[in-house]
């Protein structure tokens, strides 16, 4: 069912020629290492008391939004939860902007007014973040009927937790999406964990039973290997855009953080969080890419110009000045009539 | 002139919304083949099609989200939720989404959509199916309410609303639907957040919206024939409600009795009851008196719920007591 990524081609005898597969995972390796930086920085910066509210980190989980978002444009949209930093930077947005949104300032994509759990960039087709488990669902289910009557063959993406099976609305969503043939990907990240309690003790079915009660195309990959992830996905995806209709793609996958940042996770036993590093998708990806001949060199630079990167945004964001006092209440509506 | 029923307005405004702008897609149980409930959106599937306008499941909470997805990426979706009674179903959809994205995206995008829902008791409906719950979105920043009193005020509202860039709701008294109205030349544009002055008096204003301004024009009559002239003011838009129109009748009066089918308690009556008595304070000559039902749920049966239904008379009293 999951396609491997074909090995590089070699073309001429005295220079090793990477073909498009190559391509393809350097690229996908650079955006999750990305996001790792960006994570780590945020960290950091919470660490620091320099990030008020909640952060979420996804670290373990980027290769869930790297794979998938590989396979999508421009005009695709995806929307994603509480933990949506990778998804977020995966669509392509920028960093700064991003930054200065997590730290309240007025440069911040939604101009200091949403933070961590409700970054959005419509420029990129990311219709936010969402603090509400689930919440993304019917959302997304929305803009995938925009985008079918619309009649272009984009598709609208919605990543949520295994937290969030136990919400209607995802039962709801798939049977109205798998009812009217909507252009919607589902894609579950299975870490495990609803916050602070294992999912085994919320749920009494599966995703694949469920995928299966409503008719509607299931797939699951391992979570942490972005190429499978990829793979997977632009199948489904492709079909899709052919003809409009619902698939669910489940992830396995881990979430090294804690619920929060600042969670302590008294509740997860140490044989679990020693099991993790082994589960890594960055060292995952480049074992896989090693065997296929990319030399370390290449992986030290990359990483020396993505820390560079994620700096200079973190300090530009810094910078940044907070929203404007007198503004408070000037984005509440769109348009106020003739009040 | 010909004559036209509330519910015929909404018709209209939905076909004539539809008309002019192709964006206009509409959602909603048994909406499209059976024509609605209460018949609102009868005919519109035969002329518009199963691409503009769809039968859903019944999930309200989906059908509400899918109208914020559908709005933020482009089109502008007007959803029919059943009963008002319902819309708790509806609620973090409107509430944390749809209220939210404009300010919490920092302006991005904006939430073009209307939520079109029946209010109000008088059948026996019960507990479930008769709720005024209007003022649960009033207090909610970034939803606009609106609830017209006729067919005009209907369907401009309903042209409004569904202009509008911003989430509305819009509530529908049922005992209105069957009222009727000798038709003007052509329907007239109604601005949100702009009321309306349905009659002028010196003595006292009645603020009144929906299905109380028939009340009060019931009571009006009343008080008219022992010589007290009310001025009725018919709310239409309760967010933004029209503070300037309210103030400058009370300027006039100086007396304000508020009336609404709603609970009373924390109610919409409450808001402007507190406003004017801030802002109005040198202007009153007497208590300001809120007419709204009893703290309790709508009842079942008749003779209970007629004990639970406020009318003309409640707003008869209000006005002798705070005349006295």
């Amino acid at each position: 069912m999951v396609e491997r990524p074909s090995t590089y081609r070699i073309r001429d005898a005295g220079r090793k020629e990477e073909g498009v597969t190559a391509e393809r995972a350097k690229s996908r390796y650079s955006a999750m290492l990305r996001i790792r930086a960006s994570e780590e920085a945020l960290q950091k910066l919470f660490a620091d008391g320099r990030i008020p509210g909640f952060v979420h980190l996804s670290i373990g989980q980027e290769a869930v939004a790297v794979g998938v978002s590989s396979c999508l444009r421009d005009a695709d949209t995806v929307s994603s939860n509480h933990r949506g930093h990778g998804h977020t930077l995966a669509k392509g947005v920028e960093l700064e902007p991003f930054f200065a949104e997590i730290l309240g300032r007025e440069t911040g994509l939604c101009r200091g007014r949403g933070g961590s759990m409700h970054v959005a960039d419509f420029s990129k087709g990311m219709l936010g973040a969402n603090g509400i488990v689930g919440a993304g669902l019917p959302i997304t289910t929305g803009s995938a009927l925009a985008l079918k009557l619309l009649g272009k063959g984009d598709i609208a993406v919605v990543y949520f937790g295994d937290g969030a099976l136990a919400q209607g609305l995802v039962h709801e969503c798939i049977n109205l999406s798998a009812l009217w043939s909507l252009p919607v990907m589902f894609v579950c990240e299975n870490n495990g964990w609803s916050e602070f309690s294992p999912t085994s003790r919320q749920m009494a079915t599966s995703l694949r039973k469920l995928a299966d009660a409503f008719g509607v195309e299931y797939r699951a990959v391992d979570g942490n290997r972005v190429s499978e992830v990829a793979a997977t996905a632009e199948t489904l995806v492709a079909g899709m855009r052919k003809a409009p209709a619902p698939a669910i793609l489940e992830c396995a996958t881990t979430r090294v953080r804690g619920h929060f940042e600042g969670d302590r996770q008294d509740y997860r036993t140490a044989s679990e969080i020693q099991s993790l590093p082994a589960r890594d998708p960055l060292s995952l990806a480049r074992a896989e890419m090693q065997v296929e001949g990319v030399p370390p060199d290449w992986f030290d630079e990359v990483a020396k110009q993505i820390a560079v990167e994620v700096n200079n945004a973190v300090a530009k964001a810094l910078t940044a000045p907070p929203p404007i006092d007198a503004d408070l209440a000037a984005g509440v509506y769109a348009g106020m009539g003739s009040k | 002139m010909a004559e036209k029923h509330f519910i015929r307005a909404i018709n209209e405004a939905l076909a004539d919304a539809m008309s002019a702008d192709e964006r206009v897609i509409i959602l909603g149980e048994d909406i499209a083949a059976a024509g609605g409930s209460f018949k609102a959106t009868r005919g519109l599937l035969d002329r518009f099609g199963d691409k503009r306008v769809f039968d859903t499941p019944i999930s309200e909470a989906t059908i509400a989200g899918v109208a914020v997805g559908a709005a933020l990426t482009g089109f502008k979706p007007v959803v029919e939720i059943m009963f008002m009674d319902f819309v708790t179903l509806t609620m973090d959809m409107m509430v944390n989404q749809a209220a939210k994205a404009h300010a919490m995206f920092g302006a991005q995008r904006s939430v073009p959509m209307v939520l079109r829902t029946p209010h109000g008791g008088g059948l026996s409906a019960g507990p479930q199916h008769s709720q005024c719950l209007e003022a649960w979105f009033a207090h909610t920043p970034g939803l606009k309410v609106v609830c017209p009193s006729n067919p005009i005020d209907a369907y401009g509202l309903l042209r409004a609303a569904i202009d509008d860039p911003d989430p509305v709701i819009f509530v529908e008294n049922k005992a209105l639907y069957a009222k009727r109205v000798e038709m003007p030349e052509e329907w007239p544009q109604i601005e949100i957040g702009r009321a309306r002055v349905a009659r002028r008096g010196k003595d006292v204003t009645v603020v009144a919206y929906g299905a109380a301004v028939d009340w009060a024009e019931k009571a009006a009559e009343e008080l008219a024939r022992d010589g007290v002239g009310v001025e009725i003011v018919d709310l239409r838009s309760l967010q933004p409600w029209d503070e300037t129109s309210v103030m400058e009748s009370l300027s006039r009066t100086h007396r304000l009795v508020i009336a609404h089918e709603a609970v009373e308690a924390f109610g919409v009556g409450a808001e402007i009851a507190a406003r004017m008595a801030d802002v109005g304070f040198d202007e009153l000559d007497g208590p300001i008196i809120r007419v709204g039902a009893p703290f309790s749920p709508p009842p079942f049966a008749p003779s209970l719920e007629a004990v639970f239904r406020r009318d003309a008379n409640d707003i008869v009293a209000a006005v002798r007591r705070t005349l006295r």
